[in-house]
């Protein structure tokens, strides 16, 4: 086996006296999803912050291996930095450009690979061949993930009128128009209905057969972990307890007894969402 | 000689600061309440303290009319007049020209502010005259508290007044805003309007209560620069609203204390920069160090930091 | 105090509480109007006198009584008048038309100072104008697209127009010159100012700017050995065409307009030659931010309005985007500042105070955040208002300011306040092949 896309070892996170995440090790392979799950205030978001550039881990080393720009260490990066090496996350609370349209939201998505195209703009201004060129084939782009995730009919409307599933839709889709290494996704279930959960379903699967990429997701649907994840890490109190295939996390003890043990964590966490 | 003047003159800008700063800190605090309940730059405050220094002339012109002689009796009547017309008129700006904004985009209250604050001062230039007014000394003397040759250093009553009046509203404004039920609702409305709301709390009425304390204070405030300075025209809201309004970004905006610490720092920035360095000068040194705080500290000196919610 | 005033909207309001609501507004109004109106502190010799015209106290209950009363019973049936305009769209035809706008709104301000009733004061008021549009498309990069509250605008405007001042007059540099360093300084000055401040937020932004626009103003106004103080510069280089001057007599080994064309020589030829300059300078920057708005620059600064955090989870730079938008915006401000500089032919700190900074902003606001027709709609209202009032000198400003409020309660979001998309999809070419991925 090669070694993994992702590896993170020992990442800590302390807020003032809080202990949100305490030496947690994780990886995350390339066509594979791997999940992290636990229940309310575990620290998952918090896992995820560190990784995607929000926060500034107090310990530990986050580290990409890039095909092409080799390994790399996430939390030395700026926040944006972090999305320019290839890893890009949705959030738990949707944010979209809301008033810009949805084809808009999968354009800005592209700036990286616009930007330079542009030539400090003035390509741009000038209208000239190679900047036409260079939308036109961000269009493309965007039109192909339209279509993937079946948003081509609302393409030119302004996202934050779109119904919350279909938001939901473009965060993703507008992720991967960026054409990432590493998708990062919080809770993307979260207020779907069941027939919208298969789709996502599907649509994770396809990535991870197509797009030669890692997913890494959180989430509190366990129907929909347990059917789509390669690998489970279970986290708790900020520590990581478990990890290992659905059928091993199933059949652990100390997951059982913390998580999966309460009937009605799941619900719970439906209903209250994660804490920061 | 030398090294005693020197303490001397020290401490005589630092008693002209500290006046100033009080009425910077009284005109702040209406800016800090109002941004704190309703997250708005309440532009015409400043004008508010200007009416209330209009007010103020135009009481004692009339009480010397009458042949008021007593300076405390003269002092209280002129305070409650000052006090009642311009919290009228804090109710009736914010009735008028704000709450039909309360849901409009962040934007649209700062330019309808904008808006009534030309209209006051037009309205006052109008009604007044462009003229300044200038009231005899109304409260005179005080005491020296130590002198050496030519130099003494004083402190006079008018500042004793200033700085007394000021620490009293100021303790008697925690306590409102700790103890009462308007303080408690007013709190409330600051974390969460439409959580208080459904509690029970009237947020019309919580909300047109700051407006009426806030201008209660710059009318305070507009009484002492008149007492002070004996000189006022329709344009002194400008400037003095824009530095109380420094300040109470330079304390943290919505902190009350931070406020006045603001104000009094403002003041005492002005009057030692003007006595040792340039006066023209005094508003690049306050405006320099409100950038210098804000950019260690962004969120003022005793602001609450807003933690990034991602 | 505070009586329970029901709402104004209310959709049945019985009539009397429409009259008790007018009965307290009237006695507020009075109340309020004693120590104004009816009462005038007045500056005699021997000192201050108060005179009484307690006429004007109920005077003013009665209008604000009668206007209270009459508008409660209008708002019902004008709120149903106008509901049809609020859902009315263009027809879809009009929409091929759009592209067209511009230019024709750009012939048809050429051609106003050839119009048979443009005079010189028509032609002065336009060019005001055009300034006003220009300074208000630069600030509508920050503001209204950027969503960078600017208090402080001005300065950028006074330093492109004391740039122009003294390189003409100190360095004997001409117009054109002076114009590209004048927008070139101010967008330089925009940078170093943006660097250390951008982490902050919102309002405390907002008051950073307004120290930096008052800091500028105060600089200018006492640094007297370069800027000559509060008399500002005079002599300023008057704009030429490839070197032709305006003037009646031609400068020492130079040549006028007239003496080359044939024309006659007229004082109202500098006049429309400034109008066209600014003109085309307006026209060029509203160009500018329409195409710039395409380009991944300005869909990031809209981005950066909607939603910084997302902007960041995109590998967008902030600080990059927040600093171009500044220097953009500045440009054009300096821009106009040394049109300004040039048509007046002297400056003085008194033109970029704090008001004109919040003028520049009303007309971002009024117009509808981000839209260049509201830009233009809002500036021709914000100069030409106070003109057609200048019979009621005294009271247009005291108008200008109701109207301010007036219009914001009438149309929150602006005149103007819809956005348009800077792409569709339905417009853009298809992919030839189609290789789904």
């Amino acid at each position: 086996m090669t070694e993994p896309l992702l590896d993170v070892q020992g990442l800590t996170m302390r807020f003032g006296g809080l202990l949100a995440v305490d030496g947690v090790d994780l990886t995350a392979e390339r066509n594979r999803i791997t999940a992290l799950i636990g229940p309310n205030g575990a620290g998952k978001t918090t896992i995820f912050n560190c990784l995607t550039g929000f926060y500034k881990p107090t310990a530990g080393r986050l580290l990409l291996r890039h095909p092409t720009r080799g390994p790399i260490e996430l939390q030395t990066l700026k926040g944006y930095g972090v999305a320019r090496t290839g890893v890009v996350r949705t959030f738990q609370n949707i944010r979209l450009f809301p008033s810009m349209t949805v084809l808009e939201n999968l354009l800005v998505a592209q700036h990286q690979a616009l930007m330079p195209r542009s030539v400090f703009s003035l390509a741009g201004l000038l209208n000239l061949k190679g900047w036409r060129a260079a939308e036109e084939a961000a269009v493309d782009t965007a039109r192909d993930w339209l279509r993937r995730l079946d948003l081509l009919a609302v393409a030119d409307e302004e996202a934050g009128n779109l119904s919350y599933g279909m938001q939901r839709r473009v965060e993703i889709a507008r992720a991967m128009s960026t054409n990432p290494l590493l998708l990062c996704l919080d809770e993307p279930a979260a207020g779907l209905n069941p027939r919208e959960t298969r789709a996502l379903a599907e649509l994770l699967a396809g990535i991870r057969a197509e797009h030669g990429i890692g997913i890494l997701l959180i989430e509190h649907d366990m129907g929909l972990v347990m059917d789509i994840s390669d690998h489970i890490f279970v986290v708790d109190h900020g520590a990581r307890i478990a990890a290992g295939t659905p059928a091993e996390i199933r059949n652990d003890e100390r997951v059982i007894k913390a998580y999966l043990g309460e009937p009605d964590a799941d619900d719970a966490a439906h209903a209250g969402g994660d804490a920061h | 000689m030398g090294f005693t003047l020197a303490v001397g003159t020290f401490l005589q800008h630092l008693i002209n600061g500290l006046t100033l700063g009080a009425i910077y800190g009284l005109i702040a605090i209406g800016y800090t309440m109002v941004y704190g309940i309703i997250r708005m730059i309440n532009f015409a405050h400043g004008e508010i303290y200007m009416i209330g220094a209009f007010i103020a002339v135009t009481t004692f012109t009339l009480l010397l009319g009458a042949g008021v002689t007593s300076v405390p009796l003269a002092l209280v009547i002129v305070l409650a007049i000052s006090c009642t017309f311009t919290a009228a008129y804090g109710w009736t700006i914010e009735r008028v020209a704000y709450r039909p904004l309360r849901t409009a985009p962040k934007l649209a209250p700062f330019i309808s502010a904008i808006g009534m604050s030309i209209l006051l001062q037009n309205f006052v230039m109008l009604t007044q005259g462009a003229r300044s007014k200038s009231l005899p000394p109304v409260m005179t003397g005080g005491i020296t508290l130590w002198h050496d040759g030519d130099f003494s250093l004083g402190l006079t009553n008018i500042q004793m007044f200033i700085i007394l009046l000021t620490v009293a509203l100021m303790a008697g404004f925690t306590l409102v805003i700790n103890r009462t039920a308007l303080g408690r609702a007013q709190r409330a409305c600051e974390q969460d309007r439409t959580m208080a709301a459904l509690l029970g709390i009237n947020v019309d009425r919580t909300i047109s209560l700051t407006f009426v304390l806030g201008a209660g204070l710059a009318a305070v405030a507009g009484v002492m620069v008149t007492l002070y300075y004996g000189v006022i025209d329709f344009y002194i809201g400008f400037l003095a609203g824009m530095k109380a309004f420094t300040a109470a970004v330079l304390g943290g905006i919505g902190s009350l204390p931070g406020a006045m610490l603001g104000g009094l720092l403002i003041g005492l920035i002005e009057a030692f920069f003007s006595g040792y360095v340039s006066s023209a000068y005094k508003d690049v040194a306050a405006f320099s160090i409100l950038i210098l705080v804000l950019v260690v500290r962004p969120s003022g000196l005793l602001g609450r930091p807003d933690i990034e919610k991602v | 105090m505070a009586a329970p005033i029901p709402s104004p909207t209310g959709p049945a309001m019985p009539f009397v509480h429409r009259l008790r609501e007018a009965v307290i507004a009237g006695l507020v109004a009075m109340a309020l109007a004693v120590p104004f109106l009816g009462l005038r502190t007045v500056n005699l010799d021997q000192g201050l006198v108060v005179q009484a015209n307690l006429a004007y106290v109920p005077l003013a209950g009665a209008v604000v009584f009668l206007g209270r009363l009459i508008l409660g019973l209008l708002a019902a049936p004008l709120a149903k008048a106008a509901a049809p305009l609020a859902t009315w769209r263009p027809p879809a035809g009009a929409q091929r038309l759009r592209p067209w706008g511009g230019p024709l709104l750009v012939l048809a301000a050429a051609a106003l100072p050839f119009l048979p009733f443009a005079n010189r004061y028509v032609i002065d008021l336009g060019t005001t104008a055009l300034i006003y549009i220009l300074l208000a498309t630069g600030l509508n990069i920050t503001v209204g697209l950027a969503g960078l509250l600017d208090l402080g605008f001005a300065a950028f405007y006074a330093i492109g127009a004391y740039t122009c001042a003294l390189t003409t007059t100190q360095l004997h540099w001409g117009f054109w010159p002076a114009l590209a360093a004048g927008g070139l300084a101010s967008s330089l000055f925009a940078v170093l100012l943006s660097l250390p401040i951008l982490r902050l937020r919102g309002d405390y932004l907002a008051i950073v700017t307004l120290g930096f626009g008052e800091i500028t103003r105060i600089v200018i106004l006492n640094w007297q050995g370069l800027t000559g103080g509060p008399n500002g510069v005079s002599g300023i280089a008057r704009p030429t065409l490839f070197s032709l001057t305006f003037d009646r007599r031609a400068p020492a080994g130079g040549h006028t307009f007239s003496e080359v064309t044939g024309i006659a020589y007229a004082p109202e030829h500098r006049l429309i030659f400034l109008y066209l300059i600014i003109l085309a300078l307006t026209a060029l920057a509203a160009y500018t931010v329409a195409r710039l708005r395409r380009l991944p620059i300005g869909r990031a600064w809209e981005a950066l309005r909607e939603d910084e955090i997302a902007c960041r989870s995109l590998g967008i730079n902030p600080t990059m985007v927040k600093v171009s938008a500044y220097a953009t915006g500045a440009l054009m401000g300096g821009l106009a500042g040394c049109f300004f500089a040039a048509r007046q032919g002297f400056v003085s700190p008194e033109s970029f105070g704090f008001m004109e900074s919040a003028t520049i902003l009303a007309i971002v606001v009024l117009g509808g955040m981000g839209s260049q027709a509201g830009v233009i709609i809002a500036a021709l209202f914000i100069v030409v208002l106070p003109e057609l009032a200048r019979g009621f000198a005294d009271y247009r400003m005291l108008a200008f300011g109701l109207a301010m409020i007036l219009i914001m309660i009438w149309k929150p979001g602006g005149l103007l306040s819809g956005r348009l998309p800077t792409i569709r999809l339905s417009n853009a070419k298809p992919k030839p092949v189609a290789e789904a991925a």
